[in-house]
């Protein structure tokens, strides 16, 4: 099993912790994993992306250009990657300020409105996590035990208690994803 | 009848000996130099206040780059300028031991300005001796940031003009602004009651590097006959002269004695 | 059962010098590497191992820092990338001529000049053929993980100690920003000063009556004297390339092609090599993981054995000429790069691979 996704957005939605929650709760899991982001002047505002790689094996190359999944979260994004899903793969996108919906008819095309996930968690913040609740509906590569094994080990232990927020927020997600 | 040498070398004749820890090399400075003293001055400290296993000293590149060959202590040898980010690393991981640079003009003054501004911003708990002499030695006599208006050298050959070379920096008041400081001072070693001075003023900043209140600086304005062109004697009067007007002798900062 | 726990190559780097036992840290911020010094302030390794860890005034100072560390015997280091690497290649010549160990870790970004701070492999010749100034060589070891940032800093010591040597981890924007999981081995305390005096009995901790006084230096003046110590070092050099020589090698035993290798690029190739396979070519890999010594016996034998190789480096060729020295003509040698802070996909080095070897 080897699941090459690209998780991309604006800055501040998310994007990299997301990426990590999802390595860690592979690592949970026992699987090989890489998270490679892209960095420098273009993280600061702009867009933001992460590459996640999950594998039972030995991960070779950390650079991949066709994905099995890719999340889409803001416009940019979705012209960037749509044409990088490999032909049977899943694409994931928030359908807020979308103005032209994904074309390809050879893929999984599925949106989650993460916004009004978080709205009815009561906090923005847990936006990533919808998100990440839909993936994993949609792919459960992982076991909700382990992420929330991941969770624990992403969020500094002062904010332990936001745990249980992100895992509402996961757990609404995969009911809201379309 | 004469006596020979050993008669003479009984311990009641003895009424001067050279420090324990300067070693019987032959030194390589010209006649006259103030290095010789100085490291004299450094070597009757560390001895007489027990430490010589608790010393490293780091010297520089310049004319006292082989310091290490005259004072009995361990002691690293420095790229041009860099002493105080050595001996930052080493009194930081050896903070028992006393950790000094012996530095001249050209190394401290020009080349290592950042690493001593730094040593001395971050409040190193470190012993710098600072030789000035106006003057690159070793090089062959070229113009140091010290070197006075006026002053010919191999590279100002009618004199340190300002509209091409600039000003003198003097760097001991320079450094007496900066909080990490602990004592700063500027002696001289032409005379003997100077030397008694600078050598009182070695031994405090020595003492003081062990108090953690930051970094202790001596400064001795020094003479280069050769470079000068000069006679010792003559350079020597040069000096109380010229140098002294600009770089004057005495106490810039005690914070453990100014009101 | 170890800890494995997600982090950059960058992060590893910081945690396994604490772990590692290593007395002090001196660094000046640099992308892609400033998480190495942000990591070790944030752990405040002085509070638990005693370890040392400074900010300096610029990448120059903190080199020299290193240079008086590891003049008194401590396990010292830094870290930077290429441009304050440059800066640091004088110091880093003085601890070759001073025979000081250090570890200097390399996260190299796109050159020449201050270039970009994407991901780079273009400092293969400043590092492995010298840097600064005179005869010495650094040992080069080039991480591929997270892991092997987490583990080279301590094979970097256990070197670095062994021969009185600096010791360069020549990694880059990939390995130091890329997450990856790493397996935390036991913690190593530092060592006491009686060690110290043990296993460096040259350094400067302090002259006692019972011995001679240490010196630390790398000046000579007297011609043959400094010939003398070029030709120990010279010594030293061909034992470190008799013993230290390691890589790996990947589907290399029935290969007719072979791809050579380092650090991420490594990792691409092993997904060209996968690729080709699956459309029966047989490719190789071979992974130099030092770079100083170089593994020319292997490339050698390999030449023999194979119809062509492809070096493949993040840069205008530079590994490649050793290559070339090791195979010494007896098979065709490629070279493709990318540069500047651009990374090759596997499916573009497929491509290249099919061109040079007139199977387009």
């Amino acid at each position: 099993m080897k699941e090459e996704i690209i998780i991309a957005g604006f800055g501040g939605q998310g994007v990299l912790s997301m990426g990590k929650i999802l390595a860690y709760s592979a690592i949970m899991q026992d699987m090989e994993v890489t998270w490679m982001p892209s960095y420098g002047p273009e993280m600061r505002g702009g867009t933001a992306n992460v590459c996640v790689i999950l594998s039972d094996r030995k991960i070779g190359s950390p650079i991949v250009t066709k994905y099995d999944t890719v999340i889409a979260l803001n416009q940019q994004s979705l012209d960037k990657f749509e044409k990088t899903v490999k032909p049977g793969g899943l694409l994931l996108y928030d359908p807020n300020g979308i103005t032209r919906a994904p074309e390809r008819t050879d893929i999984e095309v599925h949106k989650i409105d993460a916004i009004a996930v978080a709205a009815k968690i009561g906090n923005s913040k847990v936006y990533n996590m919808a998100v990440l609740g839909g993936f994993l509906k949609l792919r459960p590569i992982v076991s909700m035990e382990n992420v929330e094994k991941g969770l624990a080990k992403s969020i500094p232990a002062r904010y332990s208690d936001l745990i249980s927020m992100n895992k509402a927020a996961i757990e609404e997600g995969m009911e809201s994803v379309e | 009848m004469s006596i020979s040498i050993e008669e003479i070398k009984k311990p009641e004749n003895i009424v001067y000996r050279k420090p324990a820890l300067l070693t019987d090399n032959v030194m390589h400075y010209c006649p006259g130099c103030s290095h010789g003293t100085v490291h004299k001055l450094v070597a009757e400290v560390i001895e007489e206040m027990g430490i010589q296993d608790k010393t490293i000293g780091v010297c520089p590149v310049g004319c006292s780059v082989f310091a290490y060959n005259y004072i009995d202590i361990d002691w690293q040898e420095a790229a041009h300028g860099r002493a105080p980010a050595l001996a930052t690393a080493t009194k930081r991981l050896c903070p028992d031991k006393y950790v000094f640079t012996y530095q001249g003009d050209g190394d401290l003054a020009s080349i290592g300005t950042a690493e001593i501004i730094h040593a001395c911003g971050r409040g190193e708990n470190i012993v710098v001796i600072f030789i000035n002499n106006g003057i690159y030695g070793m090089t062959g006599g070229q113009m140091a940031p010290t070197t006075l208006i006026g002053m010919k050298t191999a590279t100002t050959p009618y004199g340190r003009d300002p509209k091409l070379n600039g000003f003198p920096l003097v760097i001991a008041d320079m450094l007496a602004h900066l909080d990490g400081t602990a004592y700063i001072t500027r002696q001289s070693v032409h005379t003997a009651p100077a030397a008694r001075k600078a050598k009182s003023a070695i031994r405090k900043a020595f003492e003081y590097s062990q108090k953690g209140i930051g970094l202790s600086f001596v400064e001795i304005v020094s003479t280069c006959n050769s470079g000068w062109k000069m006679s010792p004697v003559d350079a020597n009067k040069w000096m109380v002269e010229h140098m002294f007007a600009k770089y004057p002798i005495g106490d810039i900062k005690d914070v453990l004695n100014d009101k | 059962m170890a800890e494995k726990i997600l982090m950059k190559g960058n992060e590893a780097i910081a945690i396994s010098a604490i772990r590692n036992g290593v007395d002090g840290y001196f660094g000046y911020p640099i992308t892609p590497q400033s998480e190495v010094m942000e990591t070790l302030m944030k752990e405040k390794p002085w509070e638990t191992t005693g370890m040392v860890v400074l900010q300096a005034e610029s990448e120059t100072s903190s080199i020299n820092m290193v240079y008086g560390g590891a003049s008194c015997g401590k396990k010292v280091m830094t870290s930077s990338s290429s441009p304050g690497v440059s800066l640091m290649c004088e110091g880093i010549s003085y601890m070759a001529g001073a025979e000081l160990p250090c570890v200097v870790v390399d996260v190299m970004r796109g050159g020449p000049g201050l270039g970009t701070i994407q991901p780079s492999q273009s400092d293969y010749n400043q590092i492995v053929k010298g840097g600064g100034h005179g005869d010495y060589h650094n040992i080069v070891i080039a991480p591929a993980s997270a892991q092997d940032m987490y583990d080279f800093v301590d094979w970097g010591f256990e070197l670095a100690f062994k021969y009185r040597n600096p010791v360069v981890v020549l990694a880059d924007g990939i390995i130091g920003q890329m997450m990856e999981k790493v397996e935390m081995h036991p913690m190593k305390p530092r060592r006491t000063d009686k060690e110290i005096l043990e296993t460096a009995p040259w350094a400067t901790t302090g002259k006692p009556s019972t011995r001679e006084r240490n010196i630390i230096t790398s000046l000579s003046l007297d011609a043959d004297i400094q010939e003398r110590f070029n030709r120990k070092l010279k010594d030293k050099y061909r034992i470190i390339e008799e013993t230290e020589v390691k890589y790996s090698e990947y589907m290399t035993e029935d290969a007719e092609y072979l791809f050579v290798a380092f650090g991420c690029s490594s990792r691409i190739c092993e997904a060209v090599v996968d690729e080709l396979r699956a459309d029966g070519i047989k490719a190789g890999l071979l992974r130099p993981i030092t770079l100083y010594p170089f593994p020319k016996d292997e490339i050698a034998r390999l030449g023999r054995q194979v119809k062509s190789m492809m070096s493949v480096e993040l840069n205008l060729g530079q590994m490649v000429e050793d290559v070339r020295l090791a195979v010494n003509g007896t098979c065709p040698v490629y070279f493709y790069g990318r540069q500047g802070g651009n990374i090759y996909t596997p499916e573009e080095i497929v491509a290249e691979f099919r061109k040079a070897n007139g199977m387009a």
